[in-house]
């Protein structure tokens, strides 16, 4: 056979698969002398069921048994649909506390499916006859007449059509069907606005106070420990909002207190108050709020895609994906001895977009 | 010196510690306890503190310093406050069994009443926060859902969502607080361990750690529903796609087999 | 003219006698032509093999999708209207989520059922994208993707991958804090392709993360959009599949020419519609044991939260590890900001690792030079370059869904998330080359093996002592079926280019392509690359000159 293997360019267009496929047909019977050749097909053997009646009858009650099992799942079934409360939760060991409701009903369809599935397996297996039979392939591509047909047929087909030679009607149709999906393409302008200025500002603004999320107050300085970590929202921002997800999701705030000498970078103790510092809590990958602080270490991790960032210095990016610093947000105290922003914060917060600069 | 801080680590070195403390306890329990409900409160409290102490001396000093102020292996004391020692020591997390990026909760070695002595000792070197009363961190009529919001808001980035915790950076962690116990969480939050932040009463009031502590206790513990079924670590699609592979891909290749496989022939006899 | 009324009386007579069953038979043909498409089919050759039934699992958990699916879009509102939950989960009640959070809530807590449906809809699309990707492998790895089936292996390509995207925008419906967390991924991904990326964020998103409308959006593509283009897919695919006819491994009585098994009607009706019966029966008692995606525990998504371990659905975690393992890469040029942290591991690799595996089929075609029908299947042994290959791609694959689970991997194996980091960056070059490396090895190992037992017979295991002393134990001389099933492989030779220079000694021109398939060839059919098999010539040497050791 492929004893004398050769490039495969040499053999014959023909798709018939190799020199083997002529002389192995099915039942050939081994050429004496060539102890490789195909012996053919082995001889059906037959199995218990079909020589034991009462082995076959046994198989038949088993199917049947299944059956009937299923049947009775499905009553199962319907019956804890209706006796069983969707709120009753129960301990099934080793399961845990669950749902009574979702684990009968589960084990009951479960039940009924699977033993339909594994009768009709058991009959195939043991009831049908399981004699295996070649069935011949043929070649997938046409013959040659069939080929010149269909190319003579297109041929006349186009030459009817004129396509090739009236080449205005070609070229202004080709024009027509390119252009009309443009209209689809403009359809889909009003998905949404453009994206303007919008990615560059949030919420904060010069004056406003940082209002502490858990309790809805602003926060003094006093408040904030060391080692502690709070985080802050703008003023009058309500869950009820109709734009609360949007302004949230720019504006969030995470603050921290380092000790001032701890602090590197010296325009993070500048835009801070004796160490309080303010940071946006989403990450400049790709927006997860980070905030998984580390507070003997200062660093801040996220936990979407493990970038972190050194808090004690300008929230430079120290190991992970993000691309740049945390922006940071310029906080003071204001007359009444609450902290505020002095301003938006001086970059994009969030992820990087083309824009950005 | 040298030669008992390499044997601290030796397996048998819990065991002696462990006995020490036991007979210790032992002692104290049979010298002080039926006698001293008379005592007024100030000498109690003094005598707690020089039994702190004691303990501190045998337990501790190695690492914070005879005084409590600290040395290259362990921080300063002063003014942690007696909520961060009963964390610290109820929990056994401390006295540490080694350094490493973070000293793992293990059985207590002490019992409550050493804890206490020793957070009497710890509390008298410097104002900290103080170890809660049971009022303060009992979940009896909190707001569930309010604390459910609060955790996610505050907690779920590192304790994870269902409370089953998560990773740091360079190998720290942030514990599972499954089945963690009301004072406990209550200290935590207000101390703030290791490199956990403290979330103080100033910006996170008392009120709102109770609603805490009830949403964990309604959600992360043994006796908390899972209504679908087993939880499978509750962290998620990895443990999801690991059984879906495991047990249902492989289940279903294992009936794919039995499908495909031809039934047992007769012998022939 | 009476011969033909009285052959049309007769039909009709015929008929007329017939079972009803035959008769509705019988008016369907005169309508449908079905007998025809019965004569072709009914009795259909399947062979049987457990890896023939891998596609099975993934038709049937696409169907049980589906039926669930459908069932869940009565009760699902695909809506981000904010409302205040007043169910009887208690851990929620009194807060504020979308009402397609709400809605997912009710189906979990108070249709009866509803809970159990949606975790068979979940459970079955895990259960769905592993059973592709196991059904692709097995296709790989014994070449069924070759002549005439490429276009059958891009069509589950594209099904793959589709069913990622499918499985990515169902799970972001609920809009919990864990599926928005992926949904804001994705949003930071968008917006890290040059140029368009800020316009495509703001059209998908209807604005500004995370807006009001992407759970509607979401949800047409899931449902209907995806499905779709699924159901087209494998209804060609299936189609083919029928069409080409199965492939079957080497074996006695099998060759190119036919295919042995048992027929469609009743065998495989009973297997295959059993197996139906199975998978749907297994993927409902997983879903009545194990809770899956349980949002309640999640909450309601608000960008300014989120839960740590974060992960996406397996099928999407080795996009997640690329992106973790990259190094923050990011360039600013003329007041714009290029973010290859991003874009490189979204934009390039996660492409490129599934292209990659996408285009082997027409790489091997071209490189081999074969242009010929293949319905025998390869043992993957007998093919150690592209099984090489393929254990290097899945290697590839699993350091990327090693890097997806970092943090998982860190707490529960008490690692350094920075060092399984580190680990998933360097073994992402390293461990393919490994993997193909070893692979290769092992794959010749066991050809000299099949070398040495056709040619030595099998080993007994019986120590026979020879009358001078000498132990040797008895081989016994395969069958000839065993023999002919482990010859039937071919070996064929590497492409030559031919001499580099001609009869006359000038230099032959031959451009780079075609040097560098010979190449190519050379690596994947050259000596290095098989074990010769035994020819009949070497069998009967031995065979004749058996007993003298």
């Amino acid at each position: 056979m492929s004893s004398e293997p050769g490039s495969h360019e040499d053999m014959s267009e023909d798709n018939l698969p190799s020199e083997r496929a002529h002389d192995a047909h099915h039942g050939a019977v081994a050429v004496a002398g060539d102890a490789f050749a195909d012996p053919g097909l082995p001889a059906h053997l037959p199995r218990r069921q079909d020589l034991d009646e009462q082995a076959a009858k046994h198989s038949e009650r088993v199917v049947a048994g299944l059956f009937v099992l299923s049947m009775l799942a499905t009553i199962g079934f319907i019956a804890s649909y209706v006796t069983l409360k969707p709120g009753k939760i129960v301990y099934i060991f080793p399961v845990g506390h669950v749902s009574a409701l979702n684990f009968a009903l589960g084990l009951t369809l479960g039940l009924a499916l699977f033993c339909i599935g594994a009768g009709a397996v058991h009959w195939a297996r043991t009831l049908m006859s399981d004699v295996e039979t070649p069935a011949e392939r043929h070649p997938i591509e046409a013959s040659p007449e069939v080929r010149a047909q269909v190319i003579a047929d297109f041929k006349q087909g186009a030459a009817e059509s004129q396509f090739g030679r009236r080449k205005l009607i070609r070229n202004t149709m080709f024009g027509a069907m390119a252009m009309v999906p443009l209209s689809g393409l403009v359809l889909l302008r009003d998905l949404g606005p453009l994206p303007g200025k919008s990615l560059r500002t949030t919420a904060w603004r010069k004056g406003m106070t940082l209002i502490n999320p858990n309790t809805n107050l602003p926060l003094r300085p006093e408040d904030i420990t060391t080692g502690s970590l709070t985080f802050a929202q703008p003023p009058g921002l309500s869950e009820d909002d109709d734009d609360f997800q949007d302004v949230i999701a720019k504006a969030a705030l995470m603050i921290v207190r380092i000790e001032p000498d701890e602090i590197k970078d010296k325009r993070e103790l500048d835009w801070g108050h004796q160490g309080i510092v303010a940071f946006s809590k989403i990450c400049t990958h790709v927006g997860c709020p980070i905030s998984l602080y580390e507070q003997q270490t200062h660093h801040v991790l996220c936990p979407c895609h493990q970038s972190t960032f050194d808090l004690a210095d300008g929230g430079r990016v120290i190991f992970g994906p993000a691309g740049h610093a945390l922006p940071q947000l310029r906080i003071s105290v204001n007359g009444s001895g609450y902290l505020e922003a002095l301003g938006d914060f001086a970059e994009p917060v969030g992820p990087s977009f083309w824009e950005r600069g | 010196m040298k030669k008992l801080s390499a044997r601290r680590r030796h397996p048998l070195a819990a065991l002696v510690v462990l006995l020490f403390a036991l007979a210790a306890t032992g002692g104290l329990y049979a010298a002080f306890a039926p006698a001293d409900k008379a005592q007024a409160d100030t000498s109690s409290q003094s005598l707690a503190i020089q039994e702190g102490q004691k303990l501190y001396s045998v337990g501790c000093a190695t690492c914070h310093g005879t005084s409590g102020k600290g040395t290259k292996t362990g921080p300063s004391l002063v003014g942690v406050g007696s909520a961060a020692v009963d964390f610290q020591v109820g929990t056994g997390r401390m006295p540490a069994q080694q350094q490493g990026p973070q000293i793992p909760e293990k059985k207590a070695i002490y019992n409550q009443a050493q804890v206490d002595q020793l957070a009497a000792y710890i509390a008298s070197l410097g104002p900290g926060p103080v170890k809660p009363t049971s009022q303060q961190y009992s979940p009896d009529g909190a707001d569930i859902a309010n604390g459910g919001q609060l955790f996610r808001t505050n907690c779920s980035q590192c304790h994870n969502a269902s409370g089953k915790g998560g990773a740091l950076t360079e190998g720290k962690y942030a514990p599972s607080l499954e089945n963690a116990p009301p004072k406990y969480i209550y200290e935590a939050m207000l101390t703030g361990p290791q490199n956990m932040p403290s979330f103080p009463d100033s910006t996170m009031p008392q009120k709102d750690k109770k609603d805490i502590i009830a949403y964990l206790g309604a959600t992360d513990s043994d006796k908390a529903a899972n209504p679908g079924g087993l939880e499978l670590g509750g962290i998620g699609p990895v443990s999801e796609g690991l059984f879906g592979w495991v047990f249902g891909l492989g289940a279903l290749i294992a009936l794919a087999i039995w499908v495909a496989t031809h039934t047992t022939k007769a012998r022939k006899s | 003219m009476s011969t033909t009324e009285h052959a049309t009386d007769d039909v009709t007579a015929r008929r007329g006698k017939a079972p009803a069953g035959e008769k509705i038979a019988d008016w369907a043909d005169g309508r449908l032509g079905i007998y025809g498409l019965a004569k072709a089919n009914m009795r259909k050759i399947f062979p049987d093999h457990w890896s023939f039934m891998l596609g099975e699992i993934c038709l049937y958990s696409f169907v049980i999708i589906i039926l669930t699916g459908v069932y869940l879009t009565l009760f699902f509102h695909p809506s981000m209207q904010e409302v205040t939950y007043s169910g009887p989960y208690v851990p929620l009640q009194g807060i504020r989520m979308s009402e397609a959070f709400n809605s997912t809530m009710n189906i979990s807590f108070e249709v009866r059922g509803g809970l159990l449906i949606r975790q068979i809809h979940h459970w079955a699309a895990l259960v769905f994208l592993a059973g592709m990707f196991v059904h692709m492998m097995r296709v790989f790895f014994t070449g069924a993707f070759r002549k005439p089936r490429e276009v059958n292996w891009l069509f589950g390509f594209l099904l793959f991958v589709l069913g990622m995207f499918t499985g990515f925008t169902g799970y972001s419906l609920p809009d919990d804090l864990l599926s928005g967390t992926g949904v804001r991924f994705m949003e930071g991904a968008i917006l890290s392709v040059p140029i368009v990326g800020t316009y495509l964020s703001f059209f998908l998103f209807g604005g500004q993360f995370p807006g009001n409308d992407f759970v509607s959006r979401f949800y047409s593509i899931h449902i209907l959009l995806l499905p779709g283009i699924m159901a087209g897919l494998l209804v060609a695919h299936l189609i083919l599949v029928f069409y080409h006819k199965h492939t079957q491994f080497a074996g006695p009585g099998k060759n190119e020419k036919n295919v042995v098994g048992m027929p469609l009607l009743p065998v495989y009706m009973a297997k295959a519609g059993g197996f139906f019966f199975l998978v749907f029966g297994v993927i409902a008692i997983i879903a009545a044991i194990a809770s899956i995606n349980p949002i309640w525990e999640f909450g309601p998504y608000r960008p300014d939260q989120v839960s740590t371990g974060a992960q996406p659905d397996w099928y999407m975690g080795f996009s997640e590890g690329l992106i973790r393992a990259m190094p923050g890469w990011e360039i600013n040029f003329w007041g714009h900001t290029l973010q290859l942290g991003v874009f490189i591991p979204l934009g390039l690799l996660f492409p490129a690792v599934l292209t990659v595996i996408a285009i082997w089929p027409f790489l091997e075609s071209w490189v081999s030079g074969d242009k010929r029908e293949h319905h025998i299947l390869d043992r993957p042994r007998n093919a150690p370059v592209r099984t090489g290959f393929g254990v290097g791609w899945i290697t590839w694959y699993m350091v990327c869904l090693i890097g997806g689970g970092n943090d998982i991997l860190a707490t529960h194996f008490h690692l350094s998330i920075n060092d399984v980091t580190w680990f998933v960056r360097i073994a992402f070059f390293v461990a393919p080359v490994l993997a193909f490396i070893v692979t290769k090895r092992v794959c010749l190992g066991l050809q000299r093996r099949d070398r040495d037992k056709v040619l030595h017979g099998r080993e007994t295991g019986v120590i026979k002592r020879l009358p001078h002393g000498e132990f040797i134990e008895i081989h016994e001389p395969l069958d000839q079926g065993k023999v002919f099933t482990l010859t039937a492989h071919e070996q064929p030779a590497p492409a030559e280019i031919g001499p580099e220079v001609d009869e006359n000694g000038v230099e032959r021109k031959v451009d780079p392509l075609t040097k560098l398939r010979a190449k190519l060839a050379e690596g994947m059919y050259g000596e290095g690359s098989h074990i010769p098999k035994p020819t009949p010539e070497e069998h009967a040497e031995i065979t004749s000159g058996h007993g003298h050791h």
